[in-house]
């Protein structure tokens, strides 16, 4: 090695490893001490290769790039595009690109990667024939297909399905030729592989599995004229203009046999744990190399680990210390969970159940498409695992393999409501699980803490988007204290029957006669108040903005509207059902357009208007109670929408009038206060367009009535409805519905959706139906009179408030400015519409002058 | 009754009647500087002011969170992402680091200028 000199790093290619190198040497500051040559073959830096196929989603290139050019410029590496290493002299040490650049190099890294392998069929280069690899060959294949009619795939596989769905996209008929009698024949068995194949039937694929390409044609018959089709080995003919073949891939280590490297017998320049080739100054990473534990990795996440041990490997080989000694690559975990063509496909640890004397788990649901296989050892280990159009469960599964899971596995493969007893909590992860994604904080780092709030301060998990502080509050410890909150001992249902029974009036009272002692006499808390507030709406306390109860409400049910990031409020007026005349379309837009608000329409079948200030929604809602609107309850845990599909009106397979069935439940239940939002949904037929079994309580059209669907849910934890009842009359069905929805109202949690509580429901769906049903706790009577109570209470809260100048007051932006408008309260175009100034809220003090 | 506010001068800012307070709920005024201030009344007829701005989210809306009391301290719960402000020292209960700006307050007899309430 030179002595006086800086030591030169020569890399061969600039892929996703190559890249990963860099960033390598870069952490470990080996940059500042050596010069780095890297020569890359493409005529684009790395571009994330795992992602290819959202080019044709609509990724540009640019976005698909993994390298900031301010990287390569601080750290002074020398980074040649399409200009391709050639030949490599090991005695000279020096390594000769395609443009005829010589670099003596101190240590080589090759990070190759791999080529597609093209069977040597007749006819494999003529033109319409590509391989599926590089940005470039996704270009020639988005040109060629503007004329092309028919694809063939040729590899059903992981890249094959891919590049299917690419072929699908581009308006494409496509054939799947796969050799192995079933798709992806490498990641999942059999089962797994008809369930996918079901799938992508379904989609309108053609799949040809136990077949190979054995010619492709071509119109003039010669080796490069245009693709006409292609004979396959089972004896069929295609007709295709367009063939891609992505039969798997092989190592690229030409450059590493020339040189005269040791290479595997099938391929893959053969490394030690070190990254280290035969020759010591010499290392390859990634696809190229065979690894110590002699296989080839065809996955991004291992080619990392590979990246990581080289780069610590190279600067110890040209003796400048980096971090401490490499971390040996002594094998790779080849979990992977992906999406091809729409569908889940997840295999972890011993996917094909290799282990000697294991045993094979497995739910298969040929309609839905979905395949699960749970490989474990006798002694009930988790050693792996296929997961076919539902992978829901990988992240939990995972992190399982290797122990004993805490529920049996058949528990585990069974959906939601499918008899399955219980879903797997929380406490069945590992402690390196990670909960809160915001603040990206483990199960390890929650459990250490005794407290919600002492998590939040501590780790700040549960302060980001919030989601998952219900999962925290299920592990933390249980502390036998069933309470609301701080305030009272006493669960949400426990304060309904409190409430019900002593006929209490106010929260004050409530609290003073039945909180903990140390909370008698104080305010509450903002958990305990807005529940009670709900519990004293729902036994009918009336306008819920009165006397003490305007204090007890989020601010959401105190300005009826709901509060925006930036303190303005969006406004929904209620649209029964999604039908709405033109002219009530058209006062929409007016009042959106006049008071300039962002309006968007909802998944509920209506329209929001954002952007809205305090102040203004009093005259904002004149204008809509005037056009015959009323409060959509968007800012209530309350009824939000009943969803309807057109139903037997104009569509030719509707079977009852949905819409109307739709409009007559939203407007019964509108207003209704719960302990959190129903949702609900009127299908018209059995192909259930308005989704019903996403609901709270849905409802689907028979020939003969309607059977009606309870418990369903969408959002983070969805949930299949449970059928409640079949074939019930119009009067039947509503008689149901005030019972369940009563009944639920009087038994849940705080904030505890129907599907939950339903989960939770001792005896569960037959309790339920016992009790809504048959009356077995003969509550039926006192429900539906409660629900009758509710209907002829109903006044519409806006219009409510409109006339009453007290109530009126509260809309004012500031107390002693009542006419000026909240100057944070700022909007910057976007789209054509405006969107929150958010850049005005970072400026500590705002000022209106 | 009249409710007033000190200001960084030491001057009192009269905002408002004390009737336009709800227990239990806070208002927001605006200050002379531009700034905001939020104003709560508790149960027991006290009255308390912080700064109007939630120092998590930058934006104006204390004043339109609701109160509650720990260890027989008041408290207001941001009504965006519920971090709790001691109503009497200004301390986030969530969070050690973060402090807003109290003001100190007091009700008197006059009406204040200009007589909105």
């Amino acid at each position: 090695m030179a002595e006086s000199t800086t030591p030169t790093i020569a890399v061969v290619g600039h892929g996703m490893v190559g890249q990963r190198f860099l960033e390598a040497l870069a952490e470990q500051g080996v940059t500042e001490r050596a010069r780095v040559v890297v020569l890359c073959e493409e005529p684009r830096a790395a571009y994330d290769r795992v992602q290819l196929t959202s080019y044709f989603s609509g990724r540009t290139p640019d976005e698909l790039s993994l390298t900031d050019p301010d990287f390569i410029r601080e750290h002074g590496i020398e980074l040649h595009l399409d200009d391709p290493a050639e030949t490599v002299d090991r005695a000279a040490r020096t390594v000769t690109s395609r443009s005829g650049r010589t670099i003596v190099y101190d240590a080589l890294v090759l990070a190759t990667g791999s080529y597609p392998f093209v069977p040597p069929v007749p006819g494999k280069d003529a033109a319409g024939c590509f391989v599926y690899r590089t940005i470039e060959d996704l270009l020639a294949i988005e040109e060629y297909a503007k004329t092309a009619r028919t694809g063939v795939v040729v590899g059903g596989g992981l890249l094959g399905l891919e590049a299917a769905g690419a072929l699908k996209g581009l308006g494409l008929a496509t054939h799947i030729v796969e050799f192995a009698p079933r798709l992806m024949p490498v990641q999942v068995d059999d089962g797994g592989g008809a369930a996918l194949l079901r799938t992508i039937e379904n989609m309108g694929l053609t799949v040809h599995t136990g077949a190979g390409a054995q010619e492709v044609t071509t119109a003039d018959g010669t080796p490069h004229g245009p693709v006409t089709g292609m004979k396959l080995s089972t004896g069929t003919e295609l007709t295709a203009d367009l063939v891609v073949f992505s039969a798997g891939v092989r190592p690229r280590d030409q450059l590493a046999r020339d040189t005269g490297l040791e290479v595997g017998e099938r391929g893959g320049i053969v490394v030690d744990e070190q990254c280290r080739t035969s020759d010591p100054a010499v290392f390859a990473i990634g696809e190229c190399a065979l690894a110590a534990d002699g296989r080839v990795y065809g996955l991004v996440a291992p080619g990392y680990e590979m990246a990581q041990t080289a780069a610590a490997a190279v600067a110890g080989a040209i003796e400048l210390p980096g971090e401490g000694e490499p971390k040996p690559f002594t094998g790779a975990d080849t979990s992977t969970k992906l999406k091809l063509l729409g569908v889940d496909v997840a295999s972890f640890g011993d996917a094909h159940g290799a282990a000697e004397g294991c045993l094979d788990v497995v739910y298969s649901d040929s309609r839905s498409g979905v395949y699960k296989k749970l490989v474990v050892a006798k002694d009930g280990t988790l050693l792996g695992g296929i997961l076919v159009g539902d992978a829901e469960s990988y992240g939990m599964l995972r992190p399982m393999t290797g122990s004993v899971p805490p529920v049996s596995p058949e528990q585990l493969v069974l959906p939601a409501g499918a008899g399955a007893p219980v879903a797997l909590g929380p406490s069945a992860l590992p402690d390196d699980a990670v909960i809160c994604s915001c603040h990206n904080v483990t199960k390890g780092e929650i459990c250490a803490c005794s407290s919600l709030p002492e998590v939040k301060k501590c780790t700040k998990a549960g302060t980001g988007c919030g989601s998952c502080v219900k999962v925290i509050g299920q592990l933390l410890p249980e502390t036998g204290d069933k309470g609301l909150c701080g305030c009272f001992p006493y669960t949400r249902s426990e304060l309904y029957e409190i409430v019900r029974t002593l006929r209490l009036g106010s929260y004050a009272e409530l609290l003073d006669s039945h909180g903990r002692e140390e909370a008698r006499g104080g305010e509450g808390c903002e958990i305990c108040k807005p529940a009670v507030g709900s519990i004293l709406a729902s036994l009918g306390s009336g306008y819920i903005l009165d006397g003490e109860q305007a204090s007890l409400q989020d601010t959401n049910d105190h300005f009826l509207a709901n509060m925006q990031r930036n303190g303005s409020y969006s406004i929904v007026p209620r649209i029964p059902g999604g039908e709405i005349t033109p002219d009530k379309l058209i006062v929409i837009g007016e009042v959106a357009r006049d008071f300039g608000l962002y309006t968007k329409i909802t998944g509920g079948q209506r329209i929001d208007m954002f952007g809205a200030r305090v102040d203004q929604l009093p005259a904002i809602w004149a204008r809509l109670v005037d056009a015959g609107f009323e409060s959509g309850h968007a800012y209530g845990k309350a009824l939000r929408t009943v969803k309807s599909c057109v139903g037997q009106t104009w569509c030719r397979y509707g079977v009852q009038d949905s819409v109307r069935m739709a409009i007559e439940l939203e407007l019964r239940y509108r207003g209704l206060r719960a302990p959190h939002k129903l949702k609900s949904a009127v299908s018209g037929c059995a192909r259930e367009c308005a989704e019903a079994q996403s609901k709270d309580f849905g409802v689907i059209a028979t020939a003969s009535g309607w059977n009606l669907y309870v418990g369903g849910n969408g959002g983070a934890t969805p949930r299949h409805a449970d059928l409640l009842a079949q074939d019930l009359s119009d009067a039947e069905l509503v008689r149901l519905i005030d019972r369940f929805l009563m009944f639920y109202i009087r038994t849940a949690d705080r904030l505890e959706r129907t599907s939950v509580w339903l989960e939770r429901l001792e005896g569960g769906l037959d309790h339920l139906r016992d009790v809504v049903v048959h009356d077995s706790l003969g509550l039926c009577d006192e429900l539906e009179a409660l629900m009758a109570k509710h209907v002829d209470d109903y006044r519409d809260e806006w219009a409510e408030t409109l006339n009453d100048p007290d109530r009126l007051r509260r809309f004012v932006s500031f107390v002693n400015a009542p006419d000026a408008p909240d100057p944070s309260v700022q909007f910057v175009p976007e789209r054509d519409q405006i969107k929150p100034d958010l850049q005005i809220l970072t400026l500590e003090g705002v000022s209106s002058r | 009754m009249t409710l007033e506010l000190r200001l960084d001068d030491d001057s009192w800012l009269a905002v408002c009647e004390l009737s336009r307070l709800t227990p239990g709920r806070g208002i927001a005024a605006l200050l002379p500087d531009g700034r905001q201030a939020a104003l709560f009344m508790d149960r027991a007829g006290r009255t308390y002011a912080i700064d109007n701005r939630d120092p998590f989210t930058g934006a104006q809306v204390l004043s339109r969170g609701l109160l509650g009391s720990a260890q027989g301290r008041p408290f207001v719960a941001s009504p965006l992402l519920k971090q709790r402000f001691d109503l009497e020292s200004g301390r986030c209960l969530d969070d050690d680091e973060v402090t807003v700006k109290i003001f100190a307050c007091r009700t008197s007899e006059f009406s204040p200028a200009g007589g909105h309430a």
